[in-house]
């Protein structure tokens, strides 16, 4: 269990091969997960997810969820050798159910805006134990069921976003967020995509291939990862591109043309 | 089949499973899904068993064509078939007209299967084997009846009048409606009643929504507010035995509005019309004369599950069999003529090339 075998997408997100001793990557970063119609991103949430729970002890993740309910995230994470339900029990993840959440339009009194749902992860997070407070990450899916939620109120988007970044980045905690970057790659208002990857520290793009969909590579991904040095100043850019393969109880990653 | 054991690992099986005598309409999925039938037996095989419970299916409408409204008629149909009840809403001012011209199912074919059986003496070549498939896949049992998953419907014989004048059958008209909030709240009453518990299935039931997004409904430049419904209705259905089968004209949609109803559909279909007398295309694909449209499936619904469907084809040609039966075929590429002068990679449609092509939509 400590000492699993690195693959290209835990390496790509600043993973070490001996979890217990060194820091966990994630702590106060932001990683932003961006993928499109053809192509879904949702298995690099799962990848997260699974690596919070089994690389650390102590380590809780709060789940906002827009787009599918917990069933579902049971199921895949099940396969994938992580079970939920006992999390929960144990108090290291929480649910909160989205799928309903709508904002009520403007004018009307914001008793259920995105405020609330801020409030709802602080009070999550405050009720962990404190032995689980050390590692925890936030995580939704998906940003852009958040807009129509919030009635595509870009502006509240984006103060949400802003204040969960500011939450977890002081206390050393993780955040990630899945978007669909076709969204907004048509050109009607490019300034919210991009303030957001701004903002992200570690941007995981999932694209299908060039070449068209195929059964044995289901895509690729670029994998941006924002490595700041605060004492010297020194930022550095890592790239890394792989494709992957995405199975129920495996994602396999591999450089381009390395599948045997 | 799933059998009731211990679980003795991490790995949850479906437990519980249905017999298929006691409900026809209903076929187990994988991770712990169930199927209903689209009305269509090309398009249930190639969607690997039919439309998954919870499931939010939209297809995308070519503003030239109706074609929407043949898959619509089809699903319609099925489900009044196996009593199985239904939510019709269209901005037409009188929706249950439309009842009327659903199919029936029609008589059995004479040549049932149109992939020629494997023959020993025949030697097809290996670039060719793919058009044929695999023999064993035919879910359509053809007994004709009431009793199979999937019925060969007649779209030119109506459906008797008995199977939705019963109180089977609710449509609903938002042509006049201010915005979605009333065909929401239908919606979630109809939803109410097929809402998933632990236990078996007992009854499925269907939602079709045509054209939601028409300029003829008064809402129509309320983008966000149609957002939220579609948002609204899918997270109901996910938890519910209901198919919810919605079309939209996304021509008529802001890009970015058309691609988050993109990206919510479980299932994502489009068809398009194919011009006649199209010389071009006539040259292209062979059967070009039988064919009145495509039908292009660009995302299959992963329901419990992170592994995505890659299909062996996503374009199929439309066509009606005997002008009554609707089918789905692959696209078969007419032989290249040696004698033109563009090389091969260039002309070939079914690949991805940088040219936009008259199929690639």
């Amino acid at each position: 269990m400590e000492h699993q075998g690195l693959n290209l997408m835990d390496q790509a997100l600043g993973f070490h091969s001996n979890m217990t001793q060194q820091p966990w990557p994630l702590c106060g970063r932001f990683v932003l997960v961006e993928d499109c119609v053809d192509t879904s991103g949702a298995f690099v949430l799962h990848h997260i997810l699974k690596r919070s729970f089994t690389s650390r002890p102590s380590s809780a993740v709060i789940f906002l969820a827009f787009a599918h309910p917990i069933n579902h995230y049971d199921r895949v994470l099940r396969k994938l050798g992580c079970n939920l339900s006992s999390q929960r029990d144990n108090g290291r993840f929480f649910f909160l159910d989205m799928l309903m959440l709508q904002c009520p339009v403007e004018g009307k009194p914001k008793h259920d805006g995105l405020a609330t749902v801020f409030e709802k992860i602080e009070r999550a997070i405050s009720e962990l134990h404190p032995e689980n407070k050390k590692f925890v990450t936030v995580v939704i899916d998906d940003i852009s069921c958040l807009e129509v939620a919030a009635n595509g109120s870009s502006n509240d988007v984006l103060d949400f976003l802003h204040y969960c970044y500011t939450l977890t980045s002081e206390n050393g905690y993780a955040l990630v967020a899945l978007n669909h970057q076709d969204i907004y790659s048509d050109g009607e208002r490019p300034a919210f995509m991009l303030e957001i990857e701004y903002l992200a520290d570690i941007l995981v793009k999932v694209d299908p291939l060039a070449t068209g969909l195929a059964k044995d590579v289901h895509g690729q991904v670029m994998v941006l990862n924002k490595e700041t040095q605060k004492q010297q100043g020194i930022s550095s850019i890592k790239v890394q591109n792989f494709h992957f393969k995405i199975k129920e109880n495996n994602i396999e990653y591999f450089y381009p043309g390395t599948r045997t | 089949m799933a059998t009731t054991r211990t679980r003795v690992s991490s790995f949850s099986h479906n437990v519980s499973f249905l017999k298929s005598s006691q409900h026809p309409g209903l076929k187990n999925g994988p991770n712990g899904t169930t199927f209903i039938s689209s009305g269509i037996s090309d398009l249930d095989k190639i969607l690997g068993g039919g439309f998954s419970l919870g499931s939010l299916v939209m297809i995308m409408e070519d503003a030239e064509a109706p074609h929407h409204m043949l898959l619509l008629r089809n699903f319609m149909s099925q489900g009044l078939l196996h009593r199985q009840p239904l939510l019709y809403a269209s901005p037409s001012k009188d929706p249950r007209a439309f009842l009327g011209t659903l199919p029936s199912p029609g008589s059995s074919k004479d040549d049932t299967s149109h992939k020629p059986s494997h023959e020993k003496d025949l030697r097809i070549a290996w670039q060719y084997k793919k058009y044929f498939g695999e023999p064993q896949l035919n879910i359509n049992t053809n007994n004709g009846g009431h009793h199979d998953y999937c019925n060969d419907l007649d779209l030119r014989k109506p459906l008797e009048r008995h199977f939705f004048t019963s109180n089977n059958v609710d449509c609903v008209s938002i042509q006049n409606s201010p915005n979605l909030d009333a065909l929401k709240d239908r919606c979630a009453e109809f939803l109410a009643q097929f809402s998933r518990n632990e236990g078996s299935i007992s009854s499925a039931g269907r939602i079709a929504i045509q054209s939601f997004c028409s300029p003829q409904c008064k809402y129509s430049d309320m983008e966000w507010h149609m957002l939220s419904f579609i948002r609204s209705l899918k997270g109901m259905a996910r938890s519910s035995n209901v198919v919810v089968v919605v079309t939209f004209p996304p021509s008529l949609l802001s890009p970015s509005c058309s691609k988050r109803l993109q990206h919510m559909a479980d299932t994502l279909l489009s068809v398009r019309a194919i011009p006649d007398e199209d010389k071009e295309l006539a040259k292209l694909l062979t059967g070009y004369q039988d064919m009145v449209g495509l039908l292009n499936v660009h995302k299959v619904a992963r329901l419990n599950t992170q592994v995505p469907v890659i299909l062996d084809a996503t374009t199929f040609s439309i066509k009606l069999q005997k002008r009554r039966f609707l089918v789905f075929e692959c696209l078969n590429q007419a032989p290249v003529d040696g004698s033109g002068g563009s090389s091969y990679g260039n002309s070939g449609v079914c690949s991805r090339s940088t040219k936009v092509g008259p199929l690639d939509f």
